[in-house]
C-alpha cells in the first residue's frame, strides 16, 4: 500500500503527539491521583434512609479542615438540603440514590460525577474561596430536575 | 476509469422509490424535530413558555429521538441503498428491494409507536431512556422493531454486495459498497448489546414480568451501542466525502486502500470503547475506564487520515483546474455548488468538534464538562453540522436523482443560503453551549436560575445567544424542507448525475482489507478483552436491582 511522503510525516506526528497524550493521561490518572470517580462501594436503593451513615446525611468532622459530606440525591432535592464549612476546608463527598440516576456537580470547581441507585460514588474538593456555591443535578431526573439544587456555604 | 454516465440510469424506479420513502421518512422526523429544538433554545433563554399541555422534557425527548435515532438512520439506509444500487449496476435485485421494504414497514411501525408514547407523555425518558425511569413498554417494543428494521438495511447491502462478488469474481468491490457494507457491519455488532438492553431488561420489566433491574449493566449495554452509534452517523458522511464529494468537483479518490484501511480502523476501533460515556460513573474502575480512553483515541488516526485525503483530493483537483501557487488551488474549488458547499462547512465543523471530543474522552477533563451544556454543543457540531450538512449537501443531488429531476440554479442557489443560515445557527448555538458548558451549566434541563443563583443568572445572556442560534437553525430546517420539497414533486425533468468518483489510475489495493472474517474476527477479539471482565462483574458482583420509577 503506497503512502504519500507528506502523509507518513502527518500520520507520524499524529500518532507521536496522540501516543504522549496518552502517556500524559495515564500519568495524570495514577502517579497524580487524578482518577475520575470510580467507587466501587455498593448499598441497597430501597433501604437508602435505614443505611447509616445515609439514615442522617449531614457533615461529618474528621479534622479541623476536612469533612465527610455524607449525602442523599432523590427526585427532586438534596440531603443535607444545608451544610457550611469553614474557607480551607477539604470536603469528601459521598452521595447515593435511593430512585433514578442523578448527577453531583458543583459549578466552578472539578466535581462533577453520576449518582446511581445501588451505589455509592465520591470526590474530593478543598474550598479555598468563601462562597455559597451551587451543587446541582446534571442528570435528568423527571419532571422536577430544573430545582434540585442546594447550596453549600464556605466561610 | 472516467466512464460518462449520461443516457445509463443512475438507479432504476423501483430501488429509487425505496430509497426515497427512507429519506422522505428521514426529513419528515427532521422537521419535526427542529420546531422541538428550536423551542428548547427558546424555552431555556427565558423567551417563552410551553403551554400547559406539554412540558420540556417531553418536546426534549422528541428531539433526541426524531433527530439521533429516527432522522439518521432512516436518512443513511435511504442514501447507502441507492448507491449500492448505482455502483453495482444501477438497481438492487429483488430479495435486496424485499429485505429493504420489509425494514422500512418495521421501523416505521416501530416510529410511530415511540411517537405516539412520545406524545401521550409516557415515555419522557430522553433518548437515552436511562433505567430505572420507566416509559410505556410500547416505547421499548418501538425502539426495538427500529433496532430490527433497520437490520434489514443492513442484510438488503449484504445481499447485493454477495450477488456482486459472485458475478465479478476476483475483482475488488465498488468503494461505496465496501463502505457502506462496513458501516452496516458495525451496525449490526453495535445494535446487538442495545437489543439485548431492550429485550430482556426494558420491555420485561417496564411489563412487571421481573421486578427489577440491573442499571449499572443496562448502561453499559447501552453505551456499548452509543459510542459506535456515533460513528454510524458518521461513516455515511464519509462516504460521501471519499467517494461523491471528488467528483462533485470534478476529481478523483485520492487513495482507495487508505480509504479503506480507515474504515476498516473505525469499524475496530468504534466499539471497545463505550466507558468514556461513563467515566464520572461508580462501579466501574478507573483501570478500565483507562483502557476503553486510550482504545478511544486511537481514533485520531483514520480522522487525520480522512482530513489528509479530503485536503489532497481539493488541491489536486484544484491544481488541474489551473490553480498555481501555495493557494491558488483554493480558489478553483466550485464554491457557488452547493452540492460541494454544504459538505465542506460540514467538514470545518469536524476540525474543532474533534478537539472537543478529545476534551470529552480524556477522563480528567470529562470532570469539568461531564453532563453539561458543552457536551450538547459538542454533538452539535459532529452529527448537528459535520453530518447534517454533509447529508443536506448529498440530498440536494440524491432527491432529483431518485425523482429524475434536475438542480436548477435557483435551488442551488436557495440551498447555499439554507448552508449559510443552518451553519451560522449552529456555530452560534453550539459556541454558546460549550461556553455555558465550561461556566457548568448542565445539559437537558429546563428553564431554572436555580433560586436565583447568581451564578445561574449569569447564564442568562448566553442561553439567549443559544435561542438565537436555534431560530436561524429553525429558519434554515423550514427552508431545508422546502427545497428538497420542490426536488420532489416539482423541479424540470432531466438527468442528474450520481456523483461516484474513481481512483485516478489503477490502485493497488491489499486484498486482506477485504477479509471480512479477519476484521470481525479482531473485533470481537476487542470487544471480549474491553466489556469481557466488566460486564461479567456487573452481572454477578451487583447491588439490589431497581424498580421501575416514574417521575414526570
Ligand atoms: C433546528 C436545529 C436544532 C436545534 C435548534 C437544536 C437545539 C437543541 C437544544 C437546545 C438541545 C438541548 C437542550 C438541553 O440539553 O437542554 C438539543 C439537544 C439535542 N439535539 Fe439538537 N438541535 C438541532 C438540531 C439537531 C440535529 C440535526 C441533531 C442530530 C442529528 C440533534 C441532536 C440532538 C440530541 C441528540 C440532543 C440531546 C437530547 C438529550 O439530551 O436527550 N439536534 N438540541
Ligand atoms: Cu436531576
Ligand atoms: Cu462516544
Amino acid at each position: 500500500m503506497h503512502l504519500h511522503r507528506y502523509e507518513k510525516i502527518w500520520l507520524s506526528l499524529g500518532a507521536g503527539g496522540l501516543a504522549l497524550f496518552i502517556v500524559l493521561l495515564c500519568v495524570n490518572a495514577f502517579a497524580m491521583g487524578m482518577a475520575p470517580p470510580s467507587n466501587m462501594e455498593m448499598i441497597d436503593p430501597a433501604k437508602v434512609t435505614e443505611t447509616p451513615p445515609f439514615d442522617n446525611p449531614g457533615l461529618k468532622k474528621l479534622s479541623d479542615n476536612e469533612y465527610d459530606a455524607y449525602m442523599t440525591a432523590f427526585a427532586f432535592g438534596f440531603a443535607p438540603n444545608k451544610m457550611e464549612v469553614p474557607v480551607g476546608s477539604k470536603v469528601n463527598f459521598h452521595v447515593t440514590s435511593p430512585d433514578v440516576v442523578h448527577g453531583f456537580q458543583i459549578p466552578g470547581t472539578n466535581v462533577n460525577f453520576m449518582v446511581m441507585p445501588g451505589h455509592i460514588n465520591s470526590a474530593s474538593y478543598t474550598f479555598d474561596k468563601p462562597g455559597e456555591y451551587l451543587i446541582l443535578c446534571n442528570e435528568y431526573c423527571g419532571a422536577g430536575h430544573q430545582v434540585m439544587a442546594t447550596t453549600i456555604i464556605v466561610k | 476509469m472516467n466512464h460518462t454516465t449520461i443516457g445509463q440510469a443512475q438507479v432504476d424506479r423501483p430501488t429509487a422509490r425505496l430509497s426515497l420513502a427512507y429519506v422522505w421518512v428521514a426529513y419528515a422526523a427532521f422537521g419535526l424535530a427542529a420546531l422541538a429544538g428550536m423551542l428548547q433554545g427558546m424555552v431555556r433563554g427565558g423567551l417563552v413558555e410551553l403551554p400547559s399541555w406539554t412540558n420540556y422534557y417531553q418536546i426534549l425527548t422528541a428531539h433526541g429521538v426524531l433527530m439521533a435515532l429516527i432522522f439518521t438512520t432512516y436518512f443513511i439506509i435511504g442514501f447507502l441503498l441507492s448507491g449500492v444500487a448505482k455502483t453495482t449496476g444501477g438497481s438492487l435485485h429483488g430479495t435486496a428491494r424485499g429485505l429493504g421494504w420489509t425494514g422500512w414497514v418495521l421501523m416505521t411501525v416501530g416510529t410511530a409507536m415511540a411517537v405516539v408514547t412520545i406524545v401521550t407523555n409516557d415515555a419522557s425518558v430522553l433518548y437515552t431512556f436511562y433505567a430505572p425511569l420507566k416509559a410505556s413498554p410500547y416505547f421499548y417494543i418501538g425502539a426495538a422493531l427500529l433496532v430490527v428494521g433497520s437490520w434489514f438495511g443492513g442484510f438488503a447491502i449484504f445481499s447485493s454486495y454477495r450477488k456482486w462478488r459472485r458475478e465479478n469474481r476476483g475483482k475488488l468491490s465498488p468503494l461505496f459498497v465496501y463502505m457502506s457494507v462496513t458501516t452496516f457491519v458495525l451496525w449490526l455488532i453495535a445494535t446487538v448489546p442495545v437489543a439485548v438492553e431492550v429485550l430482556f431488561q426494558l420491555i420485561p420489566w417496564s411489563l412487571g414480568w421481573t421486578p427489577s433491574i440491573n442499571v449499572m449493566l443496562s448502561r453499559t449495554l447501552f453505551w456499548f451501542f452509543g459510542h459506535p452509534l456515533v460513528y454510524f452517523w458518521l461513516m455515511p458522511a464519509y462516504i460521501a466525502w471519499y467517494v461523491c464529494v471528488p467528483r462533485v468537483i470534478g476529481g478523483h479518490v485520492f487513495s482507495d486502500s487508505l480509504a479503506r484501511l480507515a474504515f476498516i480502523s473505525l469499524l475496530l476501533f468504534s466499539m471497545p470503547v463505550g466507558f468514556h460515556h461513563q467515566l464520572m460513573e461508580p462501579g466501574i474502575s478507573a483501570g478500565w475506564k483507562m483502557i476503553h480512553v486510550i482504545l478511544t483515541l486511537i481514533v485520531v488516526v483514520p480522522s487525520l487520515m480522512t482530513a489528509f485525503s479530503m485536503f489532497a483530493t481539493f488541491e489536486t483537483t484544484g491544481r488541474k483546474k489551473g490553480g498555481v501557487g501555495l493557494f491558488g488551488w483554493f480558489k478553483k474549488l466550485p464554491w457557488s455548488d452547493v452540492r460541494f458547499f454544504a459538505p465542506f462547512v460540514g467538514m470545518l465543523f469536524f476540525i474543532p468538534a474533534g478537539a472537543g471530543g478529545i476534551i470529552n474522552a480524556s477522563n480528567q477533563m470529562n470532570a469539568v464538562v461531564h453532563n453539561t451544556i458543552f457536551v450538547t454543543g459538542h454533538f452539535h457540531i459532529t452529527v448537528g453540522a459535520a453530518v447534517a450538512l454533509t447529508f443536506f449537501g448529498v440530498s440536494y443531488w440524491l432527491i432529483p436523482v431518485l425523482t429524475g429531476r434536475t438542480l436548477t440554479r435557483t435551488a442551488n442557489r436557495m440551498g447555499m443560503v439554507q448552508t449559510v443560515f443552518w451553519s451560522v445557527g449552529m456555530f452560534l448555538m453550539s459556541f454558546a453551549m460549550h461556553y455555558l458548558g465550561l461556566q457548568g451549566t448542565p445539559r437537558r434541563t429546563d428553564y431554572t436560575t436555580y433560586m436565583d443563583h447568581p451564578l445561574a443568572l449569569g447564564w442568562m445572556d448566553y442561553q439567549r445567544v443559544m435561542a438565537f442560534g436555534g431560530g436561524l437553525l429553525f429558519v434554515a430546517a423550514v427552508l431545508l424542507i422546502l427545497i428538497l420539497g420542490y426536488l420532489t414533486f416539482y423541479a424540470p425533468k432531466g438527468k442528474t448525475e450520481y456523483p461516484i468518483a474513481e481512483t485516478e489510475a489503477e490502485q493497488h489495493t491489499p486484498r486482506i482489507l477485504e477479509r471480512w472474517p479477519v476484521w470481525v474476527g479482531v473485533l470481537l477479539f476487542l470487544i471480549v478483552m474491553a466489556y469481557g471482565i466488566p460486564i461479567a462483574d456487573q452481572l454477578t458482583h451487583n447491588p439490589p436491582g431497581s424498580p421501575p420509577i416514574r417521575t414526570w
